[in-house]
Formats: structure tokens, sequence, C-alpha cells
């Protein structure tokens, strides 16, 4: 090729910059830098990971969780719409009959690849029964491909109903007020469940769910 | 639809008779031409002053199994001075797949024509150098058509590695006293940013010629397209320019939001508008900071990502994730913003502008960058523009060209900011570029943000578009059955074809959009900015030496995502 391009408007040094004097400008601004940094003075913006952590939003799309009934079975009644709506088709799930006649259907197989899922939250916003939310739990670390299918039982250990790591979900409880609803409702449904069921037999799902904004009432209501 | 008046139609008359045919279009002139005429009609078009359709945007192909010209070559060409759009669609039959070359028209041409052939089959006539260009060599078939699997997997064997052919001038030894060589740059280099391999052939230090292979992210965005629902394209959207995704977004969601005829309401508008200039601050954040890192200037990196940092925490409370938000959805955004958004925006025009003002003071007069950019990887606006170049690479080559002054969409044509251009076309003038643009940005979200968050919905009330509220599709069986129906089949988007475009942070980031009116996109095409900016890089590095092409390659923001989609 013969025409490479040269033409450009020629740059004149003034006689500080060929003396190299601006840079003592920048020299100016890193030991200021560095006086503040060490002085304490700095914004300290290093975060000693994994002792501290980044403080992320409610809204966070980490590691999924499946939430459970107060009696402590899964909320997830095999739709397949979180399926569906993945764009990733990291979702498998085989469904069972349910000996519940309320309930109909429930997953017998239900895992996500974590390899597979981009974190798009498309699930937790299909899910027509609050089923699937996510924490923000987002150091995800695997020895082998195998590890990365959170199977069911992972997805709804008990220990991912940490309050404060709480993700995206359905209905941000942007206020206090009604955060601390969901906590009451939503978060600690084991800790529910267990109470029930020291004080009588299961009560019926559909009528336990927890109130929130007539939730319990529609799921009555609801054709399953 | 309506046929749209055409403009240019003085030109019409200039070609012979029916050599090219205005037919409907949604959005923008388009003529049928033949494909006998096509080289004509494009040397008048492209060549010729008074047409001045200086600027090939994107060749776009496009398989119709059913038709009895089997295939489709879609031009679309810009007018610069005029402001101008030009869609020029070619038919191609499947027994004699060969259409002229208009790489001596524009030179935009070259890459773009090389992309059509790998994904269609479809030969130019008259091209240097058709080879495959986003997938390998050893690649069988043809991925964007209709008929390829798309489930099928391809093995990579070590022998299949692609090695250009030996030049004629290989054994020349010249005049001085080093023996030519063929080095390999990248694919795994920490210079090549993303994944791009130069072949280079060196005379000392000095590049003679090199050879650009891409492809080692390409993962065919759009074929995935053509197998998802037109909601479910949007998280693949980000992933095209990573560094500010949410642009990406907001370019998909519009061209969807054309077809379908729907607006988004004006507090998405708002937020979109700002966040896209909070995305753009970012992304030259990280094209400056890599730039500089590549010249050996580390402690600006790190002012760079500062501001970087808390953007990414502006968009993770508004959406959830730093990087790749997914907070677009056709007709407006996911979720509502965040309580103390205003703040947190404001919080970010206070910290972002001290330090660039240290980033500057660090590096604007700097001897030792001015050595190392000014000058290096020079490019006059013409030949930029022949090349297809958009965005801060060309307005730093003189060119004032930004769709958000001269097709504004959202709120830009309410605001009042400026296109900057800089004279140079050089490295240097695409820092700069870039640090004054920051600025501009920083002023286009301090005027949103006086007129205060607009009232009303997040996304548009229209259940065939957007998912019903979850308390509402719960205690309404009308709503829950359009959530079943929404996510099982899809936005029902009505058959159509649109070209829509944003201001990208590198360039005119542009969708091409057909839709045959089933849920899913017939064909997505992206015009990435980028693509045609790489296709220039061997001829910029020519000539200079291999630190030169380092540091060319960062102040041209490449980003793989985007580039090999």
């Amino acid at each position: 090729m013969t025409e490479h391009p040269k033409e450009t408007r020629p740059y004149r040094y003034s006689l500080a910059e060929r003396l190299y004097l601006p840079l003592l400008s920048g020299l100016a601004v890193t030991l200021k830098h560095f006086l503040r940094n060490l002085l304490g003075r700095g914004p300290g913006y290093t975060i000693q990971y994994p002792e501290e952590r980044r403080n992320y939003s409610h809204r966070f799309r980490g590691h999924h969780i499946l939430t459970s009934r107060p009696d402590g079975s899964l909320r997830c009644v095999a739709c397949f719409l979180c399926a569906t709506a993945c764009p990733a088709e990291c979702i498998h799930i085989e469904s069972g009959e349910h000996p519940d006649l309320n309930i109909e259907k429930y997953p017998v197989v239900y895992d996500i690849d974590m390899l597979r899922c981009v974190f798009c939250g498309y699930c937790v916003d299909a899910c027509p029964e609050d089923a699937i939310i996510m924490s923000t739990n987002y150091d995800m670390a695997y020895f082998s491909r195998d590890q990365s299918i959170a199977t069911k039982e992972e997805l709804s250990k008990p220990y991912t109903y940490d309050t404060s790591r709480l993700g995206y979900r359905p209905h941000y409880p942007e206020e206090e007020a009604q955060r601390a609803a969901i906590r009451e409702g939503v978060v600690d449904l084991i800790g529910e469940a267990r109470r029930r069921q020291g004080s009588a037999a299961p009560a019926k799902a559909t009528k336990a769910a927890p109130a929130r904004r007539g939730r319990a009432k529609s799921t009555e209501g609801q054709p399953s | 639809m309506p046929l749209i008046e055409t403009a240019p139609a003085p030109l019409l008359e200039k070609l012979p008779a029916d050599s090219a045919v205005p037919v409907e279009g949604l959005d923008q002139p388009t003529w049928l031409v033949r494909r006998e005429s096509l080289k004509e009609v494009a040397k008048m078009l492209g060549a010729d002053a008074s047409a001045g359709f200086d600027l090939l945007l994107d060749v776009c192909g496009v398989d119709y199994p059913g038709r009895a010209e089997r295939f489709e070559v879609v031009y679309h060409l810009y007018s610069i001075g005029r402001h101008e759009r030009l869609r020029l669609k070619v038919a191609v039959p499947e027994e004699d797949p060969v259409l002229p070359s208009l790489i001596d028209v524009w030179k935009a041409a070259n890459w773009f024509e090389r992309e059509v052939y790998d994904m269609f089959g479809l030969r130019f006539e008259g091209h240097p150098n058709l080879r495959r260009i986003l997938t390998h060599e050893a690649f069988e078939g043809h991925p964007l058509r209709k008929d390829y699997d798309p489930a099928r997997r391809w093995i990579l064997t070590e022998d299949k590695i692609y090695r250009p052919e030996p030049r004629p001038d290989d054994e020349e030894s010249g005049d001085d006293m080093f023996e030519p060589m063929t080095i390999n740059i990248g694919p795994s280099h920490p210079a090549m940013h993303g994944t791009f391999r130069i072949v280079a052939r060196l005379d000392g230090e000095v590049i003679t010629a090199s050879e650009v292979e891409i492809g080692y992210l390409h993962r065919c965005f759009e074929k995935m397209a053509e197998t998802h629902t037109w909601q479910q394209v949007i998280p693949f959207t980000d992933r095209l320019n990573y560094c500010s995704a949410f642009i990406n977004n907001v370019g998909y969601c519009r061209t969807v939001e054309k077809l379908l005829g729907v607006e988004a309401p004006p507090k998405a508008v708002w937020a979109s508008t700002i966040l896209s200039e909070f995305s753009r601050i970012m992304d030259h954040c990280v094209c400056n900071g890599a730039t500089l890192v590549d010249a050996g200037a580390l402690t600006n990196f790190w002012y760079f990502f500062q501001p970087r940092e808390e953007i990414y925490g502006l968009l993770e409370a508004c959406s959830g994730a730093r990087l790749t938000v997914s907070y677009c959805r056709i007709g407006g955004l996911a979720a509502d913003l965040p309580p103390d958004f205003e703040a947190h925006c404001r919080r970010l025009l206070e910290m972002i502008p001290p330090f660039m003002d240290d980033i500057e003071k660090l590096v604007d007069k700097n001897r030792i960058w001015l050595d190392r950019s000014v000058g290096v990887a020079a490019i006059s606006g013409e030949q930029a523009v022949n090349w297809g170049w958009t965005g801060p690479c060309l307005r730093a080559s003189g060119v004032a060209n930004d769709v958000r002054r001269d097709h504004p969409y959202d709120l830009y044509d309410t605001v009042d900011w400026n296109v900057v251009v800089l004279p140079g076309g050089d490295v240097y003038d695409r820092y700069r570029i870039r640090m004054l643009e920051i600025r501009e940005s920083l002023k286009i979200i301090r005027q949103l943000l006086d007129r205060g968050i607009p009232e009303g919905p997040y996304i548009v009330d229209d259940p065939h578009v957007a998912l019903p509220p979850k308390d509402v599709a719960y205690n309404q069986m009308e709503a829950m059955i359009y959530h079943f129906k929404l996510i099982m089949d899809g936005i029902q988007v009505p058959a159509g074809e649109i070209y829509s475009m944003v201001e990208g942070a590198n360039g005119e980031l542009g969708f091409y959009a057909i839709s045959d009116g089933s849920g899913k996109p017939y064909r997505l095409k992206v015009r990435p900015p980028c693509f045609p900016i790489m296709s220039t890089f061997s001829h910029l590095i020519q000539g200079g030496s291999v630190s030169d092409a380092v540091v060319s390659l960062g102040g041209l923001n490449i980003i793989a995502g985007e580039l090999e989609r």
C-alpha cells in the first residue's frame, strides 16, 4: 500500500514541553494523592476482599434462591416459565405430580447450570409464584463443570436466606418498612415453618402464605 | 407501509432506466438495485460529489429460502454532509452467488464483504482478500443461512491455524541490514486488549505489512437472536460493547420500539439519556486509561477507573448488575429508578471532574506521552470516512458527525451541548477528544438532572409489550394470561424492517432488524462501530514501529465483544 496516511497538523512543542517541565505538575498530582492517602484523608477506595466486600444494592443479580412455602416445601409449581424465559437455556426442570391436590405439580428436578447462566434475572421476572429470586452471592467457584450445576437442594439451602444478602426479586423493598415486612414474610420462611411444626399440624400451604400485598388471597383464587 | 419520499430522487434520473427502483421502506429511502448495475450505482452514489453518499455504514446479507433469488444483500449508505440515509438492496440467486465488490468506491466494504462471504457464502468479484473473517478457516458451511443448524458444534485442531500466504516481497532484503521476519502479536497478548491476532511483517522494528486476524470472540450473536424472542435478545446486546452495555440496550430497544410503534414513557427516556451518557463516560475512561497503560502511564489508570467504579455502582443500583446491565426493556426500563437516583447522579457529577483534571495535569502536556502519540496512526478525515469510521475517532479527524446531533433520539435535541471536533486525526487527538467528550456528557447529565425526574411509569402500560406488574398479574386473570403469553410467545412484532441507530461510545451503533411477524427476529444485524475502524488497522500501522501499533490499537477503542459479535 502506497497511500499510508501521514497528514496531520504539526504539533509545536512549547519550550516548557521540550524541557519536560509539565511533568512537574503531574508529579504534584501524584504527590498530593500520596500524601492524602498517607495521612488517612484519602477516600480509601481499596477493598480488602474477601474480608471486606462491596455493598451491593438489593437488586443485585447473584446466585439464585428457590423460596419455600411455610411448610418448607418449594413454592415452585414447575410451570416452566423460567426455563422458557431464560435466554441462556440454563434451567432444567422435570416436573412431577404433587400429593397435595391443591398444588398439583412440583419440580422433581430443578437444575441451574451456573456456568451457562448470564444472570439476567429473566427467570425472576417470569416466575408467577415468586418461587425463584436472586441473592447478592456472587462468589461462585468450582473445581469441575459438574459442580457448577446447582441442584434443587443447593438452590433452596436455608443458608441462602441470609436476610442481608437477598438480591433481585419482584417488588423492590425500597422503603425500609416494606423491607422489614418482607423479612418477616418471605425471608424467615424456614423459621416460620419450624414454629408451625412445633405448634400444630402444618396449615394448608395456600392459606399460610405470608400476607403481603394481598398475596395470600390471590394465591387461593388462582387456578394452579 | 408508506413509500418514503426519496430525497435523492434526482439521483435516480442520472442512472440508466431500471437499474435502481425505489421501493417501500418504513424508515429510509430504499432502492432495489439490479446486480449487474450495482457497481455503476455505487460509483454514482459514492464517488460523485453531488450525490455525496460518502459513508458506507453497513453491508448485511439476508437469506430468504422461499424466494426465487434466495439471498439479498443490503447496503446502508450515509451522506455526512446532508445527514441523509439510503438503503440499497440487491437480490442474489443461490446458483450464482456472485456480486461485484464495492471496495473501489468505499474501502469500508473490505471487511463487511468478507463478513457476508463468511456468513452467507456470497462471493464478491474483485475483492482482494476474500476469506473468512469471523469464523475460522476450517469452518464448514455458512452460519447465517437459514438451513444451518444453530446447535451445531465444531472442534478446531492445531493444524488448521491460519498462516498468511508468503508475500512476494518477503525475500527482498532492502537497503538496511535487518532481515525481515514475520511475528505474531496476540491473540493472547495484553496489548491486544481483547483477542486480536496481528501477523506482522517486520523490517527491524518497522512494520512493513500486516494482517489482522479477528474472530476469537465470535459467538454469532445474530444467529442467536434469530432463535430467541425479541425480549430475550436484550441480555445478548449487553455483551456487544461491554464497556458501555447500557447504550447497546437502548439502541436495540429503540429499534424494536420503532417497529412496534410504541414509545417509551418520558421517565424511561430521561433515565436512558442520563445512563447512556454515564456509560459513554465510562467507556471513554476505559479506552483512555488502557491506551495510556499501553504507553506505560499506569497512574492515570487508577484515576480513570475510580469514576468508572462509581458509575458501575449507579448502574448496579438501577439494574442489579454492574457490567451486563440489561436495564432496558422494549417499551421502557426493567425496573423503576432507585429512590436515591438523583442524589447518586449528583454525587458522580461532583466526583468525576477532579479526576479528569488530575489526568489532564498528568498527561496532557507530558512530553513522554506527546512523543508517543502525536502523529501516530494519523488518518485524514476524508480517508477515515471512506474507511467507514464514525464516532470519536472520526471526530478526532476533523469530521463533525454525531448521531445524537444529526438524528436526535431520546432527549439529545432538548439539551445544550457541543459536538467536539479536533483536526489532528492521530492518537493524541483521539485521547483528547475523549477527555473533552466526557465533559460534554457531564454537561448533558447536569441539564437533565436539573429538570427533575419526570412523573409517570417507567415502562409502557401495554400488556402486548411489557409484562404486567406482578401485583396485577397475581390478582387479575387477564394479566396472568398476558404474562404467560408474553413469555411463551414473545412480543409479536409486526412484519417490516428498520435500521435504527444510536451514538455508541465508539461510533454509530446501528441495528438493522427484519421481522416476519413471528415472535422472533427474522434477521438482526448489528452495525458495530469498531468493525470498520479495525479494518483500517493494518493500514494505520504500516510504516510505524511495533510500539506505535500498540498505542494505535488502544486509541481506536476496539471492543472485541462488539467487533466479533
